[in-house]
């Protein structure tokens, strides 16, 4: 096998085993530290159970998280060096503020929480968990500003062979990277909140620590609820954005091929992209795509067909993981309005709540499949328009990272299976009594 | 000029706040399955770096980001030309971090091994390595002229580099057991300071076969030779190395602790005043070496990033010399029986 299909599948399994981790410390993060700021208001020990009960769940989560992006900001160097050396004078330098202003931040004041219980005043404890959750957020943006760079390049030129910087503020208000991050945001709030939601469900479900679930499943519910509906909104936004700048992303996440107005969607769709069709399709509705795309439902939607061949992405990927994460965002609203109606009879209902158990898993499918989408969607480039991921690799050779592909799924699968099972043995196990 | 010369300059600094810092992490690591004879024992070393390791090993990203964004050549040569080793180091790293998290968290001798020995390698591995990827680099590494490497992870294992992996192990075992000495009393307190006297003589054995090695296998003195002034810095490594000995045999061990970091410091310094302007020099042809001034970034970004750098890392200097001082005291009871503990 060639580097280049190596090293994707190695930057895909890393990335998205850390993306396993990442969304759940940025939403349980603010989560937390609103019960522990909660605590510090009431003085209600119930809440300090809380702090405690989802910290040590957000702190296996944590580790993990930690480790395997680690790995992620060096393989660009070890496996991307031509990108790297082509990109780097922009995406480097947001990589670099991304450490000196949040990582460090997040990293040095996690230890604090950890450690220091009994050496700082609850305030200021409460107050070190607010700069762990800010910390990690504002990360979440500089890695967003690189990412949004490379769907959508700004502030640059082109000179002694690669792209250079022309305009840091352009850069800094990129508006993909601006949506990505007003998408990304709530998702990993709802992902959190859904966390919370679900085993909390289990717990009122075995009725044990009711008093502890209920108030934690609350909590969390309006987080879930505020979030499900940013995240459709933001969503909105962000796919005209995409129609905008990345025509080809759209019309491959729809499998169409006629450039047309009043374009349809399709609900299901089989593409045939050697003869540039579609083998089957199912629930062809008029207007909407345009309307999607443009919110003009006499819109003009440019086809596939008039793409060069060479610059079109993966159809078949491109669509399943767009339809899988419209189907489940969809399904996150009602799952929390429902949770509004019931939330003051929750174990009279125990169907809602193990809907609610099962759905721990999906708002992960959800943010994975939106990365799959954004990346898989931005191929046959690395930097939409400018640099193609063919063009990117290191010269390296292909056994070595074959090894190091082997490698990361060892030791991530393994981690992986670890990380989960203590999580979901401390889940089960549910929060230590009153009196301990 | 100034600008690429300034970030030449940070980034050796960078290295250098990375290896003083986790350094001692990997020292404890290292030292674990040797001076922990009970469980007891084991968790006051890996809990006397809880608070701090995960601070510590963003100076890693950092070194590497700021390598990136300033000099983005040399990032992509570096890493790719030294992949397998970096790869060992990133895996190595993986599992130091998750085994502190994980080891605790099931009571069963087995789980506990398994997480052992992941600490020892996740903590000895980075030490030698790093200092085998330096070495070489100190040396020359067969680059041509395209920037590609001309090699394997078996080129870099040559006596040069390995010298330059054992004298990171040696400085680092020091370090991490002068912060057992510090954090711990008793028993392990005792041996841990044992050990930092019995390991001192093998340090500076090392450090002086290392210094006499640099003239016959790199060209790092020519700088020295031009300008003797710069002398002062491997002359202060030096002092620094035997200010070690002196207040280790004072029992002064914080004020060893911090001789120590300094000869940490002077000793990646030698190495950088040395290398400039090479940031990654070529064996091959020094045509083909990557520089401060052929390697960098535009002058807007080095400008941008300078700012950032100066506004920032005196903050983050701040917040972590505070962590520190927070976790500096010596480990109770209390803090081995909090709940979150290691």
């Amino acid at each position: 096998m060639d580097v280049v299909l190596l090293s994707r599948l190695q930057f895909a399994a890393a990335t998205m085993f850390h993306f396993l981790f990442v969304p759940l410390t940025l939403g349980l993060s603010v989560i937390i530290a609103v019960m522990e700021t909660r605590y510090v208001q009431t003085g209600n020990e119930t809440y300090l159970r809380m702090t405690k009960f989802w910290g040590k769940l957000f702190l296996i989560n944590f580790a993990l998280g930690v480790v395997t992006g680690i790995t992620l900001e060096f393989q660009f160097g070890t496996n991307w060096s031509r990108y790297s050396a082509y990109v780097g004078d922009i995406f480097g330098s947001l990589l670099a503020i991304e450490a000196t202003v949040a990582f460090f931040l997040e990293s040095t004041f996690i230890g604090i929480w950890i450690f220091g219980w009994k050496k700082l005043s609850k305030k200021a404890h409460a107050a070190v968990m607010w700069v762990v959750a800010l910390a990690g957020n504002l990360s979440a943006m500089w890695i967003l500003t690189a990412n949004g760079w490379m769907q959508h390049p700004v502030g640059y030129v082109i000179r002694n062979g690669r792209a250079e910087l022309s305009n840091f503020g352009a850069v800094i208000t990129n508006k993909f990277a601006l949506l990505e991050l007003a998408h990304m945001i709530p998702a990993a709030l709802l992902l959190g909140a859904f966390f919370v939601m679900g085993i909390s469900a289990y717990h009122l479900l075995k009725k044990q620590h009711v008093d502890f679930s209920t108030r934690s499943f609350n909590m969390a519910l309006v987080f879930g609820l505020v979030a499900s509906l940013a995240v459709a909104a933001t969503g909105d936004m962000h796919g005209v954005h995409v129609a905008e700048v990345q025509p080809a992303k759209l019309a491959a996440m729809e499998a169409h091929w006629e450039t047309q107005t009043q374009a349809p969607i399709v609900l299901f769709a089989i593409p045939d992209e050697e003869n540039e069709r579609n083998l089957i399709e199912i629930g062809k509705i008029p207007y909407i795509l345009s309307f999607l795309g443009y919110h003009d439902i006499n819109a003009e939607v440019k086809g596939l067909r008039d793409f060069p061949k060479d610059e079109r992405p993966p159809v078949l990927i491109t669509l399943f993981s767009f339809r899988t994460m419209v189907a489940l965002g969809t399904l996150f609203p009602l799952l929390t309005i429902i949770g509004l109606v019931l939330r003051k009879r929750l174990m009279e209902n125990p169907w809602y709540l193990w809907i609610m158990v099962f759905a721990i898993p999906l708002p992960y499918v959800a943010i994975e499949m939106g990365w799959v989408l954004a990346e898989v969607g931005r191929q046959p480039w690395i930097v939409y328009g400018l640099l193609k991921t063919a063009d990117a690799a290191s010269p390296v050779a292909s056994s070595q990272v074959l090894t190091s592909l082997i490698g990361f799924i060892l030791v991530y699968g393994l981690l992986g299976m670890v990380g989960f099972y203590l999580m979901f043995k401390n889940a089960v196990k549910g929060p230590e009594p009153a009196d301990a | 000029m100034v600008l690429q010369a300034t970030w030449f300059f940070i980034w050796g600094l960078l290295w250098a706040l990375f290896f003083m810092t986790d350094g001692f992490d990997f020292g404890v690591g290292t030292l674990y399955p040797f001076l922990g004879k009970s469980d007891e024992d084991k968790r006051k070393m890996i809990n006397s770096l809880g608070p701090l390791w995960d601070g510590n090993e963003v100076w890693l990203i950092t070194a590497g980001g700021v390598t990136f964004a300033a000099f983005p050549l040399v990032y992509a040569v570096m890493f790719s030309s030294l992949y397998t080793a970096l790869m060992l180091i990133l895996f190595a790293l993986i599992l130091r971090g998750v085994s502190f998290e994980f080891r605790g968290k099931v009571d069963h001798p087995l789980w506990r091994k398994v997480w052992d020995t992941c600490i020892f390698i996740g903590s000895f591995v980075p030490a030698l390595l790093f200092g085998v990827a330096f070495g070489n680099i100190f040396q020359g590494v067969p680059i041509n002229q395209e920037g590609i490497f001309q090699g394997n992870l078996f080129t870099l294992l040559n006596p040069y580099g390995i010298l330059g992996g054992l004298l990171f192990v040696a400085l680092f075992l020091v370090h991490g057991a002068l912060w057992i000495a510090i954090k711990t009393d008793g028993d392990l307190h005792d041996r841990a300071a044992a050990t930092a006297n019995r390991l001192w003589p093998v340090l500076l054995g090392i450090a002086v076969v290392f210094l006499i090695a640099t003239a016959v296998f790199t060209p790092l003195y020519a700088n020295y030779l031009a300008y003797p002034v710069l002398f002062l810095v491997p002359l202060v490594a030096v002092a620094a190395l035997l200010g070690v000995k002196y207040f280790l045999t004072k029992k002064a061990y914080f004020k060893a602790w911090f001789a120590s970091a300094a000869t940490i410091v002077f000793c990646t310094f030698f190495g950088v005043v040395g290398l400039f302007p090479n940031l990654f020099p070529s064996s091959i042809d020094p045509a083909y070496s990557l520089t401060a001034f052929n390697a960098s970034s535009s002058p807007l970004t080095l400008r941008i990033m300078l700012i950032v750098v100066i506004l920032f890392i005196p903050i983050v200097l701040v917040y972590q010399v505070w962590a520190y001082v927070m976790f500096s005291k010596k480990l109770t009871e209390e803090d081995l029986s909090l709940e979150e503990a290691y």
